[in-house]
């Protein structure tokens, strides 16, 4: 009975949103065995209120809940649909795996409680943001997540660490302000902050127009969409591995989630066609820009960073394809999305290889992969795996994905993304390959691996690792569900 | 029935793909010591799904087919599926997966990377089973690439900046081709909607009608994509490159994994993807059949100018390979018979001249052909088998190769193509001007080096490196000999024409 009542939609969303920085809270206890237990419970709580989620949205595809009752415009609403627990599993399995890849890192201490409690209010504001229903909820929401990925970045305690983040901060900020700007502008316009309110009114007007550009100029800033990514490359790379995969893999998704939101079911009257275009040649832009700079990294994490930059870039695809109302719409949003899901899972695994790897060679630079076959396999293998599909290979989801937005694009007689996608993915296989082809190499005779580095930390890379290939042969629940969260074309054209 | 056929329909292929990839999948499992073990795993594996293959055969043989489909999301679909044409590429990788397995095991057998190199050989097998079975592009392009991937580690095997070098060449050029490829295959997608090997889309004759254009040049785009890796002319250049592989690598390369899959995908746009009538109706035909020439003849005339062994066995297989391309361009019944019988035929003959290569590589250090003076009296059953796979590449009766050019010639008259005949005649002349002076070198001219001495009583080489050339030497003059027999390549051929390509 009691689990019953607790699986209601009621409180079903709002579990979701306070339940991991809720139990941040018991880490204040001592206790060395509670830096386990707690994000564990966290991991574990998590899968059931979305195992329930699921059921839930099957039934009705969208849910809508009222905290404390009130209604719009008074009360704080906060909705689910496919898209939604896409994310949210996507997070799930990628903090599962970072807890796997931490399971030995702290004996005890004060590191491992921050790094938690960190981690655990990243989270929640990350699943606030997916939820929200308001504009100003998420913008405390975007700042939750921000602030965590921050402080997570300081925590390796190195100097280009620091310098990184007082950078990160600095934009994360800057970010964040023009999104209020922008949000400040809409509520003196329509004097309403729900998302469905909001909609109702949203003309095509000059304030309306500005707003909408300040909010999508501060959401690029912060998801480091081309020309905005300068500060993405060293804050990504110089953090701990864990951090660096779920900043990858999830924070800098977050923003591109709501702008994806925004535009398509808020404001899809406001901006004109060129607007949608724009957004798109960005991403294109950002492909290629950001394959060029990875290509010339002589780091793996920083090459992986870069890989993030241009990878981003696809899902700006979006907005073009699946804005000019055509039957390839739908395809378009599934393919974009699912390479968004397969890139975060995939990313992820790259960072936590990366770091296993750099643990047994004792370096990150390329010359160290001489070897790596030898040294460190299972790491190594990971590396590859994932990097499946970053390259977009067979059978990946991020194969699964490409192939979705490339028979959009065809669709569409959009020779320019077709043109992207294609080379997109030949840069990618050029940068990746640039690090791996070395691990050939017989290792040096004197050479042994490093005492760095457990088990754990190689089993959760291979798992997400594994998780990213399952995304391409199993993926047809997923995209269902994303498919279900397309606004339609018919809502979208004028 | 044998008790194998008690699986459902759609079992059988799951099971022959799982006979390659769960051995695959346990040798990276096993520590890298376990080398009795891994052998165990892999031989296990080959000869399963040798049993399996000749159940296949049986019931294929009484017109069974079997499928396998499993829904991806968004209208796609993972379609495996055993029809004859099918059926005859798997028993040839898995004929010669078996035989290429107790070789690399006596190759590498002092390997220090063995569980790598067997973990990715196994995969590259497992993905030429996958495009046999295909049943559509989509399941189609996955193992292609599947397959490029898993090679990649068996070209770059040793390690040093040569086969590194390698391996790249062989990335640039097959993930190029991949692209174009896919271009290719969603294009037509997206311009004649979906479907199959068995049911070619529906868009196909409208399209035809509409815009011939499109269509065209989607069957260029594919073309260009496969034949990256068919190593048609001027797409070739990643093969010489990767003969820095170990010997059992180029073996299988050539004779069953990388080449033979760019070939098959050609065999299958032509004739289950577009069709003959529709190649007919948008002259498809001829720009084929002339870059297949073009490509017989020049890869002929380079690997005249080589010296290195391996070097003049790789463009000869850019020039054989291409036969199969020649064969299924004529669109006729005697030029397809050729086309599909020469699949087999090459890769029999192909892997018995690599084998042997490999043992004269590895035992003697013999690299150049200029160093197989009195190699004969030295390696006498090696050097037998050498022969005879040379014989056959140029096409003396009773080999199996003669047997193959025999029905691309008169599928070349049926046709009407008669220009082709100068063709085959003038390559064979070319095979037997680069393959004639190695076999007089051998058996007719004294040794010019001292070779260490072969120790008393004992075989010319470990007798696992020698018996599968000899096997396969024996398959190539068997396919010829035994033509007429229903269960040679050739009449397999025969009732693949007869059962599915019926013409008006």
């Amino acid at each position: 009975m009691a689990a019953g009542v607790l699986l209601q939609p009621g409180l079903l969303l709002p579990l979701l949103v306070v339940l991991p920085a809720g139990l941040a809270a018991i880490l204040l206890l001592p206790g060395a065995a509670l830096l386990r237990v707690v994000p564990s419970l966290a991991v574990a709580l998590q899968a059931v209120l979305l195992l329930a989620l699921g059921q839930a949205i099957g039934h009705e595809q969208r849910l809508l809940v009222w905290l404390g009752g009130w209604d719009a415009p008074l009360g704080i609403g906060l909705r689910a649909d496919g898209l939604a627990l896409a994310f949210m599993l996507m997070t799930t399995a990628v903090m599962a795996a970072v807890l796997l890849h931490q399971w030995r890192a702290y004996s005890s201490g004060r590191e491992g409680r921050i790094f938690w409690a960190l981690l655990l209010f990243l989270w929640s504001g990350l699943n606030t943001v997916y939820l929200s229903h308001d504009l100003f909820n998420l913008y405390v929401a975007l700042e939750i997540a921000g602030l965590g990925g921050v402080a997570l970045v300081a925590l390796s305690g190195a100097t280009t660490a620091l310098v990184a983040q007082m950078r990160y901060l600095l934009l994360a900020t800057m970010g964040s302000l023009f999104y209020l700007l922008g949000v400040a502008l809409i509520y003196a316009a329509l004097g309403v902050l729900d998302l469905t309110l909001v909609a109702e009114g949203a003309t095509a007007a000059p304030v309306m127009l500005a707003a909408l550009a300040l909010i999508t100029l501060g959401l690029l800033l912060k998801a480091a969409i081309w020309p905005l990514h300068l500060w993405l490359p060293p804050a990504h790379s110089s953090a701990l591995p864990p951090i660096s995969a779920v900043l990858s893999a999830l924070a800098v998704k977050a923003p591109l989630y709501l702008l994806l939101r925004l535009w398509f079911e808020v404001f899809p009257n406001v901006p004109g066609p060129s607007a949608w275009t724009l957004l798109g040649v960005l991403g294109a832009v950002a492909v290629l820009w950001g394959s060029f700079l990875a290509l010339r990294q002589e780091r793996l994490k920083l090459m992986i960073a870069y890989s993030t930059v241009a990878q981003l870039g696809y899902l700006l695809f979006v907005f073009p394809l699946a804005q000019a109302g055509g039957g390839w719409g739908g395809r378009a949003w599934s393919g974009a999305l699912l390479h968004l899901l397969s890139h975060g899972i995939a990313k992820a695994a790259m960072f936590l290889a990366a770091g296993a790897l750099v643990l047994r060679l004792g370096s990150d630079q390329r010359e160290a992969m001489s070897g790596a076959s030898r040294l460190a396999p299972v790491p190594l293998f990971a590396l590859a795996l994932a990097g499946l599909s970053i390259m977009a290979l067979p059978p990946s989801g991020g194969f699964l994905a490409k192939w979705l937005l490339l028979s959009a694009a065809l669709e569409a007689r959009s020779w320019w993304q077709v043109a992207v996608l294609l080379v997109g993915g030949l840069l990618a296989a050029g940068y990746l390959l640039r690090f791996i082809l070395p691990a050939f190499r017989p290792p040096a005779e004197e050479a042994q691996p490093e005492r760095g580095g457990s088990g754990f930390q190689s089993a959760a890379a291979m798992s997400l690792a594994c998780l990213s290939l399952l995304l391409g042969l199993a993926a047809q629940p997923l995209i269902e569900l994303l498919s279900l969260s397309y606004p339609g074309a018919g809502e979208i054209s004028p | 029935m044998t008790p194998l056929l008690l699986l459902p329909g759609w079992g059988y292929p799951l099971l022959l793909l799982a006979c390659s990839l769960v051995p695959a999948v346990t040798i990276f499992l096993l520590p890298r010591d376990a080398q009795r073990l891994r052998n165990l795993v892999n031989l296990g594996g080959a000869g399963l799904k040798l049993l399996v293959v000749m159940a296949m055969l049986w019931g294929v043989y009484q017109g069974q087919s079997y499928s396998f489909a499993l829904p991806l999301g968004a209208g796609l679909e993972l379609l495996l599926h055993i029809d004859a044409l099918a059926l005859l590429f798997i028993t040839l990788s898995a004929l010669l997966w078996f035989v290429t397995t107790i070789y690399a095991i006596a190759y590498l057998q002092d390997d220090g990377e063995q569980r790598r190199f067997f973990g990715f050989f196994s995969l590259c097998v497992a993905s030429t089973v996958g495009i046999a079975l295909s049943g559509n592009l989509f399941t189609f392009f996955i193992f292609y690439e599947l397959l490029t991937l898993s090679t990649l580690p068996l070209v770059a095997h040793q390690g040093d900046d040569k086969s590194l070098a390698a391996g790249r060449t062989y990335l640039r050029y097959t993930l190029s081709g991949s692209a174009v490829l896919l271009l290719g295959i969603l294009w037509l997608e997206v311009a004649a909607g979906s479907g199959s090997f068995l049911e070619p889309p529906l868009g196909m004759a409208v399209l035809a009608q509409e815009s011939p254009i499109t269509l065209t040049v989607i069957f260029a785009l594919l073309i260009a994509g496969l034949g990256v890796k068919a190593a048609i002319m001027p797409l070739h250049g990643w093969l010489p490159a990767a003969m820095v592989a170990p010997a059992p690598v180029s073996a299988l390369l050539h004779a069953v994994a990388v080449v033979k899959a760019g070939a098959f995908g050609i065999v299958r746009v032509v004739f289950d993807v577009y069709g003959i009538e529709l190649m007919q109706a948008l002259h498809l035909g001829l720009p084929l059949t002339i870059v297949a020439s073009a490509t017989i003849l020049l890869g002929s005339l380079i690997a005249l100018r080589q010296e290195e062994i391996k070097r003049r066995l790789a463009y000869s297989t850019v020039s054989q390979v291409s036969y199969i391309v020649l064969g299924a361009s004529l669109l006729t019944p005697l030029g397809f018979i050729g086309c599909l019988a020469h699949l087999v035929h090459q890769g029999i003959m192909k892997i018995t001249l690599f084998f042997c290569a490999g043992i004269f590589q590895k035992k003697l250090g013999i690299h150049r052909i200029d160093e197989m003076d009195g190699l004969g009296a030295r390696m006498p059953l090696t050097m037998l088998a050498f022969s005879a796979g040379a014989l056959g590449m140029i096409g003396l009766p009773p080999m199996a190769g003669f047997i193959s050019k025999w029905y691309l010639g008169l599928g070349s008259l049926q046709a009407g193509q008669g220009w082709v005949i100068p063709v085959l005649v003038g390559s064979s002349l070319l095979n037997a001007a680069y393959f004639l002076p190695p076999l007089y070198r051998a058996w007719f001219r004294p040794a010019r080096v001292d070779w260490p001495e072969r120790p008393a009583g004992r075989w010319e080489a470990p007798l696992w490196l020698i018996l599968p050339g000899v096997f396969a030497a024996m398959a190539a003059l068997g396919a010829g000999v035994f033509a007429a027999f229903p269960v040679s390549p050739l009449e397999w051929a025969r009732l693949i024409v007869a059962r599915e390509y019926t013409l008006p």
